[in-house]
């Protein structure tokens, strides 16, 4: 029997989690010299309080849910994929790569090519870790790792060498067709008469939206989602049940390198409209935050998502008004982490032990079972 | 390349192999003890941090160690609280010590020092000064190793000799020792040491915290003796690298000094060199630098001898009842 009821599993535990995490912060921006709670509502009127602060906000959520939704496919495998950020990188280079070769007439051509590119260079990425640990037995935390300097390394040979504009001193790629440019929010909206500020925020949101829904499909609707979180929950008894630990983990690091390779759509093709070195900034690592957080469920990591794209806008507002570095949604991130993650056990244990005192207070006469 | 180009090129091997080394070492502490650390970067990081930022504020390199030191280790006792006593997840604690650790440090340098996320720069006694060997100067002009001795060996600063010296230091621990031979048990099967009444909790406890002070070393070392003063994300990836080194050394502690000493040789070579033309091939700068982490993918496939790490690594151990 569960010890918990799963509205507790699911809303109160990650809430208590997120509490101490964002108390914690608090005392370090008084330990700065800052009032927490006018730092907090900075942070909040910057990231929702204009259609510029949403769209700034949902243009890094975008990020966020592809990296997130990477990171937690993968746990319901019980695979720990940190290697978001080489794989979106390597999904970049899928995405520059299919922009910049073919002189594409219209987006709506476009987008649908680079989701192809993106996603299958991420997969390629992903697929040398997954078959190592499920073949030779590698630690695919390691590996992926390793692969994420490996990625960043090959990049930069890639910009430098070959990619780089003849002539030109940047090592970044030509900026791609006009063919191949996403429509922003505000051209979005504009179609309808609404005004919107200029903001980052492209069509890739709903793609993302997208991915969510699908990945739900896939993982509670289809017997090849089922696989994974049985082989999730017990590699022995999805063995004996006939389930191939080999096939799973392969197909489950391969769907998780595609989502973290389409986070390019987003950022490469939306927004920066060429290939440059730095271009994931670590968004492959919130993705990690993002799915402890939403665990692991796509209405969670999208929630979840939101939440990081506000954090990442507030931040940015933060700094241009207090003397708090941005650098503070890093410690948020890391305090998130920490608390939902590695820290779950101290509050899930007494929150346990007080829920089944409340419950399982037999009723007088009646014997105990 | 002559034999004039080798010596400063081992100079600077050294010189780079020592943070590797120290934090070699200390992940070696932790993984053989059953606790992965995949935090020694941030722990590093704290520590660079807080040794520029007290030697700056003191003036006393000392005293900026201890502080280095003394930060790391509470890092490493977030993490033990995290994977011993809560039982949570290693590497994720692993993960969010990173995080915090590169956001901290700019934060409070930020505010400390209003110069951008760095401390101010260091010199005289703020900073670890070179050292030179005995006989330094009468064995130079032995040819061969006579240079090798005065200018590679000899004339770096303390912390270099401290982590040389760490070497034998961790063998004799782990492998001549009753607190070392529980702490490599409690790593192979942690049940075993309980039953003989040993405490699992606090060996894992002192092996986080070893593991804490050599990172403090490490960083110490980055940020006042290789460098002078800390700059936002000095680390650059060497914790990873230490953990490749681990990895490729198959957590023994005369291997990771041969694994620190070649990682440093491709950080010496790709630093001097942008390309390498031999002539056929030319090798570009980038996949030189890459080696490291290319080479530990191959070891953990087991392509070139198999690396098996302790085997309780990673998990929790609970108590039966």
């Amino acid at each position: 029997m569960d010890k918990l009821p799963k509205w507790a599993d699911i809303a109160l535990i990650p809430a208590i989690n997120l509490a101490l995490a964002l108390i914690v912060s608090g005392i370090v921006v008084a330990f700065i010299g800052e009032n927490p709670l006018n730092a907090l509502q900075i942070m909040v009127n910057g990231a929702v309080g204009s259609t510029y602060g949403w769209g700034y906000t949902l243009y890094y959520a975008t990020n966020f849910v592809f990296t997130g939704l990477a990171v937690a496919i993968a746990f319901h495998a019980r695979l720990f994929n940190i290697g978001g950020e080489g794989q979106a990188q390597l999904g970049s280079l899928g995405v520059a790569l299919v922009c910049l070769m073919v002189p594409w007439p219209h987006w709506t051509l476009a987008l649908p090519a680079a989701i192809v590119g993106g996603a299958v260079f991420g997969a390629a990425w992903a697929a040398i870790p997954a078959y190592l640990q499920a073949k030779r037995g590698s630690h695919i935390v390691i590996t992926t790792i390793m692969f994420n300097f490996i990625a960043s390394a090959l990049l930069v040979y890639l910009l430098v060498e070959t990619l780089k504009v003849p002539g030109s001193m940047a090592p970044e790629t030509a900026r791609f067709p006009e063919g191949a440019r996403l429509p922003d929010a505000q051209a979005v909206f504009g179609l309808f008469g609404l005004s919107f500020a200029r903001t980052p925020l492209n069509i890739s949101f709903i793609v993302a939206l997208f991915a969510c829904w699908g990945l739900w499909l896939l993982l509670w609707r289809t017997r090849l989602g089922y696989e994974i979180r049985a082989f999730g929950h017990s590699e022995p008894a999805a063995r004996y049940a006939g389930i191939s630990p080999t096939k799973i983990t392969m197909i489950a690091m391969l769907i998780s390198g595609a989502l973290a390779g389409l986070m390019a759509i987003n950022a490469v093709m939306g927004e920066q409209e060429r290939l440059i070195q730095d271009n994931v900034l670590g968004a492959g690592f919130v993705g990690i935050a993002v799915a402890l957080m939403g665990r692991s469920h796509p209405v969670g990591v999208l929630i979840a998502a939101i939440l990081f794209g506000a954090l990442y806008q507030g931040g940015a507002e933060l700094e241009f008004e207090t003397s708090v570095p941005r650098e503070m949604v890093v410690v948020i991130q890391a305090l998130v982490i920490l608390f939902t993650g590695a820290l779950d056990g101290m509050v899930r244990r007494p929150l346990e032990s007080a829920f089944l005192r409340f419950r399982k207070q037999p009723k007088p006469g009646v014997a105990a079972e | 390349m002559g034999f004039i180009d080798i010596i400063p090129i081992l100079d600077s091997t050294i010189r780079l192999a020592t943070p590797l080394l120290l934090a070699c070492l200390a992940g070696l502490f932790s993984e053989r003890a059953g606790v992965f650390d995949i935090g020694l970067e941030g722990k590093m990081l704290v520590a660079a941090f807080f040794s520029a930022a007290v030697a700056a504020q003191t003036g006393n390199v000392w005293l900026g160690l201890g502080a280095g030191i003394a930060a790391s280790m509470v890092f490493a006792l977030i993490h033990g609280v995290a994977s011993i006593t809560f039982r949570g997840d290693q590497l994720i604690s692993g993960v969010a010590i990173n995080f915090l650790a590169a956001g901290m440090t700019v934060l409070i340098a930020q505010d400390w020092f209003n110069q951008g996320s760095r401390t101010p720069s260091l010199f005289g006694a703020s900073r670890f000064g070179p050292v030179d060997l005995p006989f330094a100067d009468q064995i130079a002009s032995i040819p061969i190793i006579g240079p090798f001795y005065a200018d590679a060996l000899s004339g770096h600063t303390i912390l270099v000799y401290v982590g040389l010296l760490a070497v034998p230091a961790t063998w004799w621990v782990l492998f001549r020792t009753r607190f070392g031979l529980r702490l490599r048990a409690v790593g192979e099967n942690p049940g075993a040491v309980d039953t003989a009444g040993v405490s699992v909790v606090r060996l894992r406890y002192a092996a986080v915290l070893i593991c804490g002070l050599l990172c403090g070393l490490a960083g110490a070392y980055l940020a006042t003796g290789l460098a002078a003063g800390f700059t936002r994300d000095m680390t650059a990836g060497r914790g990873f690298i230490a953990l490749a080194a681990l990895i490729f050394a198959k957590w023994r502690p005369w291997y990771a000094l041969f694994a620190c000493l070649l990682f440093g040789f491709l950080q010496a070579v790709s630093n001097r060199y942008s390309t390498l033309d031999f002539g056929i091939i030319e090798i570009p700068n980038a996949f030189v630098l890459a080696l490291p982490y290319i080479l530990t993918v191959v070891i953990l496939a087991g392509f070139v001898g198999r690396a098996t790490p302790p085997r309780a690594g990673g998990e929790p151990y609970v108590k039966e009842r």
